[in-house]
């Protein structure tokens, strides 16, 4: 017996209860962890819908379609403010854009769904000739022109944006309105197969939007063809897009099909939700509430602190002229 | 059969529960919370305490549907998680997003029903919170515990109208936690019918005579 080993002494026994308590032990760890990952798992999915995260890739700019108008900028552009622009990235994965999807995420995920070749915008109403005009011919008709704008949209955020495109008022002169012409509507593309959530029922579809027809001819008043150089990405309201700076970013009509002009004042998507929530007009009016929160002040997107809102988003200098005389707090 | 321990329960809450919380701060770590962070912080740790305070608020139907006990176990500590995570809502209203912008604040909550109803939700949160220790409730006697913590319900329901309110355009998420938290209410009714039939019963028989008891 030289080789066998000695018992353990008593005290390295372990204590039957405890042996037995064993199984338990291991039983109750294993709840434990089941338990509570199952609940953190179903709470950060709970958490998050809505508000999902950006697509783990950054998207990447498209390239302009073959056979299409040359695509470079052709003019010196006008209303350059030089405010540190925000990243093409924020820019494409930070969108309002409910026919794509309801987050601000969910957009940039399905806007490869939008064909932005072949499109064609319909111009119609009080206008010489009405027609229906290629996008390209667009852009062979008035070139490409950049613009750097701010952007502060009715949920108190803003960006600054280099937008590609040409002023409105390019275009509408060149239709020629008739002098019943007093507004001006835009349409957006009504198509579940493109615009996947124009299948439910949140909003009116299709998205329209309008502008007084002296809004419209304002220079600053802008049909957005790209952003960054590049053509829009679906999630920006490609191909063609408005851009009314010193309004509320909903003005912003995407992914154009129709552009009328019209006597009436045109009923707006926006409007037509929340009639005491966001008015025809809706220029940026720090002195206006939104009845659920303030506009005073904005965050730019990228910044922590936030930053005082300035009448017409600081175009007042252009604009205000348009709105003498009215009461701004009743249309709103 | 040995009655189930279950003393592994009420941490196991409390460690899942801590989950979104590091999820929210890895990513916001990594850049992953998207252009404005502390908007989707906001919104995710707001959501995270009206689910608490409605998960809190459903043990009791669980216990009377399914007759389980166990949910009466965690009922405390899921509400302690819904008052924790209100006021970290809260503070990153007041921090984050308005830059302890004190003035603008305090005129957010008095001018828009939205953040006043989920201002006195949180308010109402404290003495809950409070007092949800066993020697409050000993020291309060049952009877007005329990009344006391009836706000409970008033808290839920003002959550889920919180949410309701700030929503811009699709209302589904808000209404589907407000019905989560009708439904417990039409199963409380309905339990306390049936108890106060039952009991009605049990006295006619006692007043009937012994033989039949």
């Amino acid at each position: 017996m030289r080789n066998s080993p000695r018992p353990p002494p008593s005290s390295e026994i372990t204590a039957s209860d405890l042996y037995v308590r064993r199984r338990e032990f291991i039983k109750n760890g294993a709840l434990f962890v089941a338990t509570s990952a199952g609940l953190g798992a179903g709470l950060v999915n709970l958490s998050s819908l809505g508000s999902a995260d950006p697509p783990a890739k950054p998207p990447t700019p498209p390239k302009p379609p073959p056979g299409a108008a040359p695509w470079q900028i052709s003019k010196r552009g006008r209303f350059i403010t030089n405010e540190a622009q925000t990243s093409y990235e924020d820019v494409t994965t930070y969108n309002n854009y409910y026919e794509l999807g309801l987050s601000k995420s969910e957009p940039a995920e399905q806007g490869f769904r939008i064909k932005p070749r072949p499109w064609t915008v319909r111009i119609t109403g009080e206008v010489k000739t009405p027609q229906t005009v290629d996008i390209d011919t667009l852009i062979r008709w008035f070139g490409l022109e950049e613009r750097v704008y701010r952007m502060r949209c009715v949920e108190a955020w803003s960006m600054v944006i280099p937008w590609l495109g040409f002023p409105l008022a390019d275009l509408l002169t060149r239709l020629e309105p008739t002098s019943r012409a007093k507004y001006v509507r835009f349409t957006t593309l009504f198509d579940p197969e493109q615009l996947p959530n124009e299948e439910s029922h949140v909003l009116r579809w299709p998205y329209t939007e309008g502008l007084r027809i002296d809004e419209a001819m304002n220079p600053l008043a802008f049909m957005a063809l790209g952003l960054y150089g590049s053509p829009l990405p679906g999630q920006n309201g490609a191909p063609l897009r408005l851009v009314v700076p010193w309004k509320y970013g909903f003005k912003g009509a995407k992914s154009l099909v129709e552009i009328r002009l019209q006597e009436t004042e045109p009923e707006t998507t926006w409007s037509q939700a929340g009639p005491n929530e966001y008015g025809f007009y809706a220029n940026v009016n720090p002195a206006v509430d939104h009845p659920r929160w303030s506009q005073a002040s904005e965050r730019r997107i990228g910044e922590l602190e936030r930053r005082k809102t300035l009448p017409f988003n600081g175009y007042g200098e252009y604009v205000a002229e348009l709105y003498r005389g009215m009461n701004l707090e009743r249309y709103f | 059969m040995a009655k189930p321990r279950l003393n592994w329960l009420v941490p196991a809450v409390i460690t899942g529960a801590l989950v979104p919380f590091a999820s929210i701060a890895l990513r916001l770590y990594r850049h992953r919370l998207g252009a404005n962070p502390v908007a989707t912080g906001l919104n995710q740790v707001g959501l995270l305490a009206l689910i608490f305070l409605v998960g809190s608020l459903c043990c009791t139907p669980l216990k009377i549907v399914f007759g389980w006990n166990w949910p009466l176990r965690i009922r405390k500590t899921l509400g302690l998680c819904g008052f924790f995570s209100a006021l970290l809502h809260f503070s990153v209203y007041l921090v984050l997003d308005q830059n302890l912008a004190l003035k603008a604040v305090l005129s957010d909550v008095l001018k828009r029903p939205f953040i006043l109803v989920g201002f006195v939700a949180l308010l109402l949160l404290v003495p809950l919170a409070l007092t949800s220790t066993r020697r409050a409730l000993q020291k309060l006697g049952f009877v007005r515990w329990q009344r006391l913590h009836r706000l409970a319900y008033v808290i839920g329901v003002l959550g889920a109208l919180h949410f309701y309110l700030r929503v811009k355009a699709d209302h589904t998420q808000p209404l589907l936690y407000a019905s989560v938290i009708a439904l417990g209410f039409a199963l409380r009714i309905a339990a306390s019918i049936q108890k106060a039939r039952l009991m009605r019963l049990r006295a006619g028989l006692r007043a009937a005579g012994p033989g039949l008891s």
